[in-house]
This record gives C-alpha cells, structure tokens and sequence, in this order.
C-alpha cells in the first residue's frame, strides 16, 4: 500500500474533527472520500500533509509522516490540490508552475514537465506570462492541478477540484485526471461533493461522516448502496 | 530661482534620494513578508556602518570591508529574525511592535555603548577631484547613485530571475501554498531579514560620510525612508525605489528654496501624514479590502 492510515484523530484547537479514521490507498490507484460538508473531508486531507495538528499513524510509501512538517511530506511526492485553489496570484501562470517543480533537482527534465501540463491544459499556455489571480476560476483550478503535477507526485491530494467548474469543464478535467493516473501511474486521493463523477472515476470510495469513517468499498459497489445513493447520488 | 541654481539641488536630491529608496526598499521587504514596518531598520544600518567603521580601522581596506560589512549584516539580520522576531510571529501586532521598538533601543545603545557617541568621520570610497570631469555633481553623490543603481539591479534580477528568487516572493504572498509546494516559509522569511539588513548596511554605507556617523544618524534618513515606501505604496518594491528618489529630490530643493535647511525633515512628516490621509496606498500600493 502506498498510503495506509490508521485511528487518525485530528482537531482545531479543542474542536475535534476526525475521531480516529482508517484507510488506505493502493499503489497508482483512485480513491475517493466522500461526505457532507463539514464531515472532515478536507481536514483529513490537511491531515496527511501535516498542516493540522493530528494524532494516530500515518504511512506513506512505507515511512512514518505523522508529525512531519508539510515541507518535507512535500519532498516524499505528495503534492495537494488545496481548498480553495492556493494560487500565487500576483505571480505569473508559468511562474506558478515552476513553484511545483521548488523541491526538484532535475531542472531539465522541469522544462520538459512545463510543456507537458501545458499539452493537458493548453489554455495555460495561453496565458503563462499572464498574472495567475487575473484567471478565471476554471483555469485556476487546472492551474492548481497542473501546479501539482508539477512536483512529479507519486500521490496526488485532490480538494474538491470540481468546484465552481462549469460542468463540461468539470468532464474534462476528470478525463485529463484519469490520463495522468493511467499514462504516469500518478495515484489520487479525491475528495469531492459531486459523488456520481467521484464513483465514476475512482477505484475505491470511502464515506465519512462527522469525522468517521462509516462505509468503504470498491467504487462500483458503493455506488449501488442505497443509503449512499439517497443520500449523495440523489436518485 | 534659476535652472542653474535648481539643478545641483535636484541631483544633490537624487544623491540622497537613492540611499532613501535602498532603506525604504528594506523596509518594503520585511513588510511584504511580515505586514509590519522595522522601526529597527535604521539602527541596524547604523549598527552595520559601526561595524565597517570598526574594519576600516582595523586595517581593511574600504571595499574589503564594505563586502564583508554587507556578509556580516547579512547573517545578523538572519540571526535577529530566527532569534528575536521567530517567537513573536503569532504575537498581536502591538507585541511586534515593541519588540521592533525594543530592538532599536538595543542596537542604539549597544553602539553608543562599544563606540561611544562621539561623532565620527566615516570615509567615502570614492576620489575627491570630479569624476569623468562632472563639475557639478560630487564624486560622492555620483558614486552614491551608482551603487544604489547597482544594490537595485541586483536584487531585481535576484527576485525576478532566481528559483529562489521566486521561492521568497511566493512566500510573502501566500506562505501555506508555498509549504504545499515544498518552500520552507520559515527560512525564506529568514532570508529576507538578511536581505534587508544588507541593503541597510550598503545605504548606512553610502549615508555616512555626508551626515557623519554617530549612533543617532539613521534617525532622520529612516524617516525619509518611511515617506518614501508610504509614498511609493509600502507593499511595492518598485514604489519604494520611485519614492526615495522623489522625497530625496523634494527634501534638497524645498530645503534649499522654500523652507530652509532647518526644516527639511518637515517635508518627510508632511508627507507621511500627507500619504496616509489622502492615499493611503501610495503610488502603487495595492488597496487592500477585507470582508468583516
């Protein structure tokens, strides 16, 4: 397993968020985390990259990251797509990408990444030299995802990266996800409020509710369980 | 008043202006990373100078001892951020304050201190007879000019060109996307305090031998340096550069015409008050809005 979490607890000062949750991810896999709002999604995200303050274990690529500083999980190949986008947005389009690439050593190889993420969303090659936070939200989002690619992740945390997309932008997107984890081999953590295109792209799905985890399973079979198709599918 | 009689006083301006913009240029550095203004900023080039004095005198040679007076700056200015402003980053905005406060009493009276406050000549590296037959500008003022010019082009292709460059611009502006990236925010932070206490040290350098040196010397060219990064717009490098040079040219010819020498530190009041009532983002400030 290349991720592999057990009885992870995490808070915000004395509010709790996560009551001990456990998962795993296999090597070049999908997995979604589905949930309503406020259910600990995004928190166990922040979990993984040490940006809350967590307790339980958590292994990544066989070592032990709980506790590490975000910095260094970075340096190990987990790149996120945060909350909210996270772009530089006084700095340029091709400037924010070249940030992905901070941790690397090998600056050839760089260039070569830059125009392959430019191949996956030509739009920002269109607008490189233009200043990041003057992007529309769309092309934000792929800029983050693109941004991330960068590093040259072995895993890929995804945060809501639907959101605010139109939705054939949203296809779109998805598809170029599914390329990147089927042609590089890149695995993902998804965690997304649009659970029929989550199931759609994922292998295995998980459902939390208010900081545990209530239902895990392949995608397809989640899919199929009906409290989770009243509750998150709508039908 | 007369071209003939405005000019000297215009390049004097200039001469002066740009030792401004490298203080207020430092200023807009550690503003950028930690949105608070270095009330110590002054004594610590002052503090520098001392330490160039100190080379000077111990045998070096000027240029010697101006490259390892900016090494030297460099490294304190690391030391007092990771020591002395690291602990206090969370503080409330007061707490930092005094803490910059603090910090420039401290440096001021460690210099008066070890040097005494005995008002001393500090020597300007450059020849006494007109430089590339210039008549009417000092080989100071021009030398003065042409390591500002420098001190800027430096830094311009530092921040512009360089990956670690980008890594510090990045983590001014949006420290957890920088972590997410791999940047260590802390260092860069770090590094940026080394920065400016080495710009500091160049323009304590160039300032000294016109207003002498003594523990007290910064004092006023800091509050030039002030109206300049406000009159620029205090988040803008670009407007502090602009705006030293302005408040430099300002202070020489309001000084020399209008309000007499004695008064000219009125001009750098003026405009700070003046900036902050009527365009509080300066130049090129960027006016900030936040949702409440």
């Amino acid at each position: 397993m290349l991720l592999e979490v057990k009885a992870l607890h995490a808070s915000y000062g004395p509010t709790r968020v996560l009551h001990g949750i456990d998962f795993g991810l296999d090597e070049g896999s999908i997995t979604t985390l589905l949930g309503a709002n406020g259910a600990g999604k995004t928190t166990t995200l922040r979990a993984l990259c040490g940006m809350v303050k967590t307790s339980g274990e958590i292994r990544f690529a066989g070592k032990r990251v709980e506790g590490r500083q975000t910095e260094d999980i970075v340096r190990l190949g987990v790149a996120h797509v945060p909350d909210g986008r996270g772009t530089f947005a006084n700095l340029s389009t091709e400037e924010n990408l070249r940030l992905g690439a901070y941790t690397r050593r090998d600056k050839a190889a760089v260039q070569g990444d830059l125009e392959r993420v430019y191949g996956y969303f030509p739009r920002l090659k269109e607008r490189r030299r233009q200043q990041a936070g003057t992007l529309s939200g769309g092309e934000q989002q792929m800029l983050a995802v693109s941004r991330a690619l960068m590093l040259r992740p072995k895993l890929l945390l995804l945060d809501e990266p639907s959101f605010g997309l139109a939705p054939l932008l949203v296809q779109e997107l998805f598809s170029i996800l599914r390329a990147i984890n089927e042609k590089e081999r890149v695995s993902m953590l998804l965690v997304e409020q649009n659970a029929a295109m989550a199931l759609e792209l994922a292998d295995r799905a998980y459902l939390i509710e208010t900081g545990r985890m209530v239902l895990s399973g392949a995608a397809a079979d989640v899919k199929r369980d009906d409290s989770v198709r009243r509750a998150y599918l709508g039908y | 008043m007369t071209a003939e009689a405005l000019l000297p006083q215009v390049i004097a301006g200039l001469a002066t202006g740009g030792i401004y913009a490298s203080l207020a240029l430092a200023l807009v550095m550690i503003y950028q990373a930690t949105h608070l203004v270095n009330f110590a900023q002054g004594e610590m080039a002052m503090f520098a100078t001392y330490i160039a004095w100190a080379l000077i005198n111990a045998g070096l040679g000027y240029w010697p001892a101006f490259f390892l007076t900016v090494g030297i700056a460099f490294v304190l200015g690391v030391i007092i951020e990771r020591i002395i402003i690291r602990p206090v980053e969370n503080a409330p905005v007061l707490a930092v304050v005094v803490v910059f406060i603090g910090l420039l009493v401290i440096l001021n009276s460690v210099a008066g201190w070890i040097f005494t406050y005995t008002i001393k000549s500090f020597p300007s590296p450059f020849p006494i007879e007109p430089l590339f037959g210039i008549r009417f500008m000092s080989p100071h003022q021009l030398g003065a000019i042409g390591v500002t010019l420098g001190v800027l082009a430096l830094l311009y292709a530092f921040f512009r060109f360089t990956p670690l460059g980008l890594a510090m611009r990045a983590a001014a502006q949006n420290p957890e996307s920088s972590r997410l990236v791999g940047i260590r925010v802390g260092w860069m932070l770090a590094l940026g305090w080394g920065l400016a206490a080495a710009i500091g040290a160049v323009a304590g350098m160039m300032v000294a031998p016109i207003v002498y040196l003594d523990p007290n010397m910064m004092g006023g060219v800091l509050l030039y340096a002030f109206a300049a990064a406000l009159l620029g717009g205090i988040d803008s490098p670009g407007g502090a550069v602009l705006g030293g040079l302005v408040v430099g040219v300002l202070e020489n010819v309001l000084g020399a015409f209008v309000i007499g020498n004695e008064l000219k530190l009125v001009v750098a009041l003026v405009l700070i008050i003046g900036v902050l009532l009527v365009r509080p983002s300066g130049f090129f400030g960027r006016v900030h809005v936040s949702r409440v």
